[in-house]
């Protein structure tokens, strides 16, 4: 029944990653995501996984090293944070447009400049047009068995998507938490063995990849890329029922938290969502009629499902834990009230940029946002709703 | 087994088939195919490339003029894309995820952009990783897919697009990059360099060791680019000819770090005979340049002399 440990979440991580054991793994150290590649190479240096661990010279050549193991039949994996993604960028979108199923365990950083290494959203933002499918993790037990849903969703045939998992940088990342893990056995099952249709090594079938690919084709190929990001939401929940079947951890698109008669919401990811779940059951005991709506799924992006769960709702406050410097709005704020606009339902919603730069994120604020959301309730129309939560005056 | 060029070259197959857009009188395809003839027959290749003229006239969707597998990514990363081929083969050969019998060889193309410039990093990772590849670079002095641009390959006063000669600058001012020396310094088990000269015995032999030497193993090919350098097609062989003949090009190989000269010429000739025929050097010899050409000529000689106290010097430490 499971294995009750207490592990940090990059220890979670590599974990996960041994009990898939790939077939290479090619990556690069970066803070707060280092100690995955480390843990890692000492499983490859124990004997303990079958995998070739290629320590490659930079971000940008990991996920090139994938690229070609995925391309050539293999599973592949890495893990990164901020600048590291940011210099693998060119490859994330060549990486989901040769439909290679790469797994990358992403430990979000403040992307530079200036330098910073703690957490916030702006390396996953950077890479959200880019084809990936993007899970979010609120605690170390999530990014565990997101990873270990990650192939099986992302090798499907409908699907043929790479996919990253996120979980915040130090704050779960370095945070021992109890966790419960799977045996062995049972992810080696659940997970299951790799079989690509084509692949560079089989010789006898010489495949093609990566072309000059103009004006006839391109845009063809962009819209199955398109198409497959929206067949892998069926995907995502039948591999997340099948995983809850196994486990009994419950896995939806989001999490509604106490969302039934819920009138002010606030809507986040990663392990804000905590930190709001605390303050939440504060405010219910109280008699308030708060909830939190936690995305998972940010690629594809929910839409529809998650008008509908705000439907109910008198204001919803979107914390983004980046700033898309666009004087409008914050990322998956534009997300949100985009979803509602197209299905119809108009909810008052404001946006609250915070926690940029590690910057901490305390119950006390989450509690500040679902006070002011009693002045958005009843507004036509809201007034600053592009605001920042926890910046010094 | 000796060289037998009616054996290579008419009937072995080629395994870059016509048909791809290559600009006639370049001298890369030919540098391709008769690198590739250095494969076995039984044997299955992945091939890499660079994004550059090759990549972009040899797979153009939904065609492909490569017989082997192939992968083209970026720009920048063909030594780190195949690294990860490689590392694939490796890993599941291991674990009896691909047949016993299946034998598959690693050989990444770049021009000199992708290889000496961008692409550097993303070589010397898997170089130094010691991948069992064969990495070749096509030098044509330029990056010419973008139009002639001055590369760090590109020679000293060459005119191109980013160097132009002009009233006040005479071309490219600085001297080119020594790479095969930079691959020398990876302590590599074979680096070479070579060209397609008369029956491409050189080029042949060199591929061969190259691609049946284990470990990382570097070739640098010069190859011509009519309309870079500003020569009639026809002239790609004299071309060629003339750049091992005056030492701009010096045919050699290092084993094991001991340097072997594979051709050394009778009587060298002067530069201006490789310089002449070609339009990038044209303004080399208005009157008042005679500068430029004995500059050349210096440098010329001083890397060629260095190329033989290395030889003198490696063989006597045997």
């Amino acid at each position: 029944m499971g294995i009750r440990e207490r592990l940090s979440g990059n220890e979670a991580a590599a974990i996960a990653m041994k009990q898939i054991n790939p077939d290479v793994v090619a990556a690069f150290p970066i803070t707060p995501s280092t100690e995955i590649p480390q843990y890692f190479s000492t499983f490859v240096s124990n004997g303990q996984v079958d995998t070739e661990f290629v320590a490659v010279e930079s971000e940008h050549s990991a996920m090139s090293a994938c690229i070609g193991a995925e391309a050539a039949g293999a599973r592949a994996m890495t893990a990164t944070s901020a600048n590291g993604l940011s210099l693998m960028w060119e490859m994330i979108y060549i990486a989901s447009s040769l439909r290679l199923p790469i797994v990358l365990s992403l430990v979000n950083r403040a992307v530079s400049g200036p330098l910073n290494i703690h957490n916030d959203h702006s390396d996953a933002m950077g890479v959200r047009d880019a084809g990936w499918i993007m899970l979010f993790s609120e605690s170390n037990q999530e990014a565990y068995d997101n990873l270990l849903m990650a192939h099986r969703i992302a090798e499907h045939k409908d699907v043929l998507l790479p996919l990253m998992v996120c979980q915040d940088g130090f704050i779960t990342s370095h945070s021992i938490e109890n966790i419960e893990l799977l045996e062995d056995d049972k992810v080696k099952a659940f997970v299951g063995e790799y079989h690509p249709e084509h692949y560079l090594l089989n010789e006898k079938e010489p495949i093609a990849i990566g072309p000059l690919d103009l004006q006839a084709y391109l845009f063809e190929h962009k819209a199955q890329q398109g198409n497959a990001m929206k067949a892998a939401k069926k995907v995502i929940a039948e591999v997340s029922k099948e995983f809850e079947a196994l486990t009994g951890r419950k896995y939806e698109f989001f999490e509604s938290y106490k969302m039934e008669d819920a009138e002010r919401v606030i809507v986040c990811m990663n392990s804000t969502a905590g930190t709001t779940k605390a303050v939440v059951d504060e405010l219910r005991e109280k008699g308030e009629k708060v909830g939190l709506i936690k995305v998972r799924m940010f690629r594809p992006f929910p839409a529809e499902e998650i008008a509908e769960a705000l439907k109910g709702a008198k204001a919803v406050a979107v914390l983004d834990k980046s700033d898309s410097l666009n004087g409008a709005g914050g990322a998956l704020f534009e997300d949100v009230v985009s979803a509602m606009y197209t299905n119809n339902i108009h909810v008052p919603t404001v946006n609250y940029v915070y926690g940029i730069g590690g910057r901490d994120t305390t119950t006390k604020e989450i509690n500040s946002v679902y006070s002011d959301l009693n002045s958005v309730v009843g507004n036509d129309k809201v007034e600053n709703p592009y605001r920042y939560l926890g910046l010094r005056g | 087994m000796a060289y037998n060029h009616k054996d290579v070259a008419a009937n072995r197959p080629s395994r870059l088939t016509s048909g791809h857009r290559m600009c006639a009188g370049c001298g890369a395809p030919a540098v391709a195919r008769m690198v590739l003839k250095a494969v076995k027959p039984e044997d299955h290749a992945v091939i890499a490339c660079a994004t550059g003229c090759m990549e972009v006239s040899t797979f153009i969707y939904p065609y492909t003029a490569w017989t082997d597998s192939f992968v083209h990514t970026a720009f920048e990363n063909a030594g780190a894309t195949l690294s990860g081929v490689e590392a694939a083969y490796k890993s599941m050969k291991r674990q009896g995820k691909l047949p016993e019998d299946n034998h598959t060889k690693f050989i990444a193309f770049g021009g000199d952009g992708g290889t000496y410039d961008i692409g550097l990093q993303s070589l010397s990772g898997a170089m130094e990783r010691g991948h069992d590849m064969v990495y070749v670079c096509y030098d044509n002095g330029a990056y010419m897919n973008t139009g002639i641009q001055r590369s760090s390959a590109t020679p000293r006063f060459a005119d191109t697009t980013t160097s132009p000669a002009g009233s006040v600058i005479p071309g490219k001012m600085q001297s080119r990059k020594d790479l095969a020396k930079v691959m020398v310094g990876h302590h590599l088990p074979y680096v070479a360099q070579t060209l397609a000269l008369g029956n491409f015995k050189d080029l042949y032999e060199k591929a061969e060791k190259a691609i049946y030497t284990e470990g990382a193993c570097f070739l640098n090919v010069m190859a011509p680019c009519p309309r870079g350098w500003g020569y009639n097609t026809e002239d790609l062989m004299e071309i060629n000819k003339l750049a091992v003949e005056t030492c701009y090009w010096p045919l050699y190989e290092v084993v094991d770090g001991v340097y072997h000269i594979t051709y050394k010429p009778t009587n060298k000739q002067p530069i201006e005979n490789f310089l002449k025929p070609q339009k990038r050097f044209k303004h080399m010899f208005k009157p008042g340049n005679e500068w430029m050409i004995e500059e050349f000529q210096k440098e010329v000689d001083a890397r060629w002399q260095e190329l033989l106290d290395l030889e003198a010097m490696t063989n006597k430490a045997e």
